[in-house]
């Protein structure tokens, strides 16, 4: 690789690339190549097609792509130059897409995806339903490029943006410009980019850092691992334009442990960059200097929060601290340089403000919060996945348009958004745009971006309890409202589900929350209480029923309800009999039924049933009913 | 990697430039010991003594360190790590009943090895993989889309590595 020594020569390696790499007369396959898919078997798949290729004598171009966002479908892969969108390929259908769609021109039906069963399939990627309301500009490269081959980066214009900035703007102007576009940060608060890029240019000391946030800690969201796998170097491009705007010349990206794909791609896309003279000292021949370096977390959730993931950073225990001094103070950021802290998708979506300009990206989205947002659509939907959308677009249009409704026909209760600091929103609300204060005025966040669909088998009491736990193991233990409150709640929490809550216990809850979210020290804490909180507030009949009626009506909770065998549907199979540990399930000569002196409410039967003929009542039944 | 073999310099990257001693020998604590779990499956006490020493920073604050983050262990860990994702979504897809199979399975509880160090069983918060709810993870390779049956073909073939 020879290293670029001009803006000149950046632009002309563009123009060169543009023409080689990608060329239409070429067969191609992109196959996604992110986590989920390779899991689902894309290695196999691969190997298949290659080998079939060469067995046909077909000069197939193979692009191994970051994630494509339809997870729940893969392995996926788009086919051209007719475009076809293929899904859940095996590797026995390498022989017929190479066959139909390459050498044959037509659609391999097998594979297109369809709606459902009855449906006709759809064979473009931009007419199915997943795709077709989403609008990609952080996602932009997945799915288009190899992630490990910084040509193909460079082929569809990467770092244009940084031989614009470095070629015709001023760091101000940088600055300017992603100050005018409002880029709010995308890890969740919405901080606009701008001012944060401001404060630490402005802050005392001439050495500064510009940090990258990859520690994606929130249970159900995985948008930032899937910049950093599928294509580093746009957060590189960001990272350098803000680097230039705030005159930094050191860069760090923060990775969590759990993504041990990102962390090779990312070293190996350093390398790349450096190589090319794209990082290092006197990037394309400027007096501009910039370096990378990553940082892998080891598995704690609260080195998310800025003050945090400095001290991990710096080789501490990760306590945040009191604010000030703020990270783009002198003395508050690592080791004391003040420095830029942004999510990866925010410095992700950089390159294309600099490129298109302000106003291009102010015409997307809402007027307070322009742009779009990728959201990790998952739980009980039908099309789990990433999907980047415009903001302003109401949770409606993403769980069914784009994700197809519920699963199983199930009935939708609500939609847990902004991942543990979040809150639950109820079908009522349905019609809410998307967007990072409107969200908040319902009671929810933004957050990192998880969605997470719950239907009538979900139970209200236990989703707040999971995320509870989740925020009580996950606390760090600095401050006691943090520590004692979230342990408290969970308490009273665990109580409630047992079927030993008293009254009074919600207003327990509310109060501890509301002290908890006031006095605690970090984000963390802040946040913690929001899933109680919004679930008592929207969903307080569950509450209500779990502790006076001792009934769960998601069935979710063990130790509540009355049990019993409904004689009409049951057709004495003894599963019950044989899952019941405390000997609660008696058996005559004609049937079964349940000893309520015996039953723990266990819920094992429950579960063995093969046809439901188990129930779970609300009103407990006389005694002897069952026995006639 | 044994403690004495790190390169402080090195592993500091491209940021030592501005950094005092004391700072870059704090700095690469983490990775430190990332390296020593990689080679010895967890931190053994004579490997962090070493560390402490070549690194200057007091054994005490060593532990402290350690100890904070989830990922180190300071108990030698199963030969095969089978990782149950209880993230919201493999949550609300029944993760739990997938954890209490392999509990079952084995006769230990989550975060327990086996007294012959075949399997350690632990929990992870999620491993982003939440397309395929829910989600084991088998020596970091991911198996996604799990049904009761395929908990039971999956500890079988655990079983048998």
């Amino acid at each position: 690789m020879e290293r670029l020594k001009s803006i000149d020569d950046l632009k002309k390696l563009g123009e060169r690339l543009k023409d080689e790499t990608f060329r239409p007369e070429i067969p191609r396959v992109r196959i996604c190549s992110g986590t989920a898919c390779t899991a689902t078997g894309t290695p196999k798949v691969l190997s298949a097609m290659e080998e079939e290729a060469g067995k046909r004598g077909i000069n197939l171009d193979i692009v191994k792509t970051g994630c494509q966002g339809l997870c729940q479908k893969g392995p996926v892969m788009k086919v051209e130059p007719l475009n076809m969108f293929y899904q859940k390929v095996k590797p026995e259908h390498a022989r017929s897409i190479l066959a139909y769609t390459v050498q044959g021109g037509m659609p391999f039906r097998q594979s297109l995806y369809r709606q459902d069963f009855l449906s006709e399939p759809i064979p473009e990627m931009t007419n199915v339903p997943f795709y077709k309301k989403q609008l990609r500009i952080a996602l932009r490269n997945n799915g288009l490029i190899d992630p490990k081959n910084i040509y193909h980066y460079i082929a569809v214009g990467g770092y244009s943006a940084l031989g614009k900035a470095l070629g015709s703007m001023t760091p101000d102007g940088v600055l300017a410009e992603v100050d005018k576009a409002n880029l709010r940060g995308r890890g969740g608060a919405g901080f606009p980019a701008g001012k944060k890029w401001k404060h630490t240019k402005s802050a005392q000391g001439k050495t500064k850092l510009v940090i990258a946030n990859g520690d994606e800690g929130d249970p159900g969201a995985f948008m930032d691992r899937s910049v950093m796998e599928g294509d580093p170097h746009s957060l590189f491009e960001g990272m350098l334009l803000c680097a230039y705007a705030i005159g930094a010349e050191y860069g760090l990206i923060y990775v969590r442990h759990e993504y041990p794909l990102a962390v090779k791609n990312l070293t190996h896309a350093i390398n790349q960059a450096t190589e090319l003279g794209l990082l290092g000292k006197n990037i394309l021949g400027t007096n501009f200097n910039f370096t990378i370096d990553i940082r892998e977390g080891a598995g704690a959730f609260v080195c998310g929060e800025s003050t945090a993931l400095i001290a991990s950073v710096e080789g501490e225990r990760g306590f945040p601290r009191p604010r000030p001094p703020r990270l783009s103070e002198q003395g508050g950021g690592a080791w004391g340089y003040p420095s830029n802290l942004n999510n990866i998708e925010t410095y992700a979506c950089v390159p294309q403000i600099i490129e298109k300009g302000a106003d291009w990206f102010l015409g997307i989205g809402t007027k307070n919060s322009p742009g779009t947002k990728v959201f990790a659509l998952t739980g009980k939907v039908v099309n789990t996945g990433l999907v980047e959308v415009p903001m302003g677009i109401t949770l409606k249009e993403i769980i069914y348009e784009i994700g197809g409704g519920v699963m199983d026909g199930k009935k939708f209760k609500a939609v847990q958004t902004g991942g543990p600091s979040g809150g639950c929103i109820p079908e009522h609300l349905l019609d809410t745009p998307v967007d990072f204060d409107t969200l908040a005025k319902v009671g929810s966040m933004m957050g990192s971006g998880g969605m997470v669909v719950l239907d009538e088998d979900n139970c209200m009491v236990d989703v707040a309890k999971y995320f509870l736990s989740f925020c009580k193991s996950e606390s760090c233990g600095k401050c006691p409202p943090c520590r004692i409150g979230t342990f408290q709640m969970l308490e009273i929490l665990e109580k409630i589900t047992t079927g030993k809550g008293e009254a009074g216990d919600i207003e327990k809850l509310t109060a501890i929350g509301e002290k908890v979210k006031e006095s605690a020290l970090c984000g963390l804490g802040n946040s913690a209480p929001n899933p109680v909180l919004t679930t008592i507030k929207y969903f307080r009949d569950e509450y209500e029923e779990h502790i006076h009626d001792k009934y769960c009506r998601a069935k979710a909770c063990s130790g509540l309800g009355t049990f019993s065998i409904d004689h009409e549907q049951c057709f004495l199979c003894g599963l019950c009999k044989q899952a019941c540990a405390f000997d609660a399930v008696k058996e005559t000569s004609r049937s079964f039924f349940i000893d309520q002196d015996y039953c723990t409410k266990c819920k094992a039967c429950y579960l063995a049933c093969p046809i439901g003929a188990v129930k779970v009542e609300k009103q407990a039944k006389r005694h002897g009913v069952e026995r006639s | 990697m044994k403690a004495a073999e790190i390169d402080v310099n090195e592993k500091i990257g491209n940021v030592r430039e501005i950094l005092t001693d004391t700072q870059k020998k704090r700095g690469i604590l983490i990775h430190a010991f990332q390296q020593i779990q990689k080679a010895h499956n967890y931190l053994p006490e004579e490997q962090l003594i070493l560390l402490s020493r070549k690194l200057d920073i007091p054994l005490s604050e060593v532990y402290s360190t350690a100890s904070f983050y989830k990922h180190f262990y300071f108990k030698p860990r199963g030969k095969n790590v089978v990782c149950v994702c209880a993230g919201t979504a493999c949550h609300v897809r029944g993760s739990h009943k997938v954890l209490e199979k392999f509990e079952e399975a084995f006769g230990v509880k989550e975060g327990e090895t086996t007294p012959d160090l075949a399997l350690t069983l632990e929990t992870v918060g999620c491993v982003g993989c939440c397309g395929l709810a829910p989600v084991v993870t088998i020596n970091e390779e991911v198996v996604g889309d799990l049904s009761a049956k395929r908990v039971e073909a999956l500890i079988k073939e655990v079983k048998g590595k």
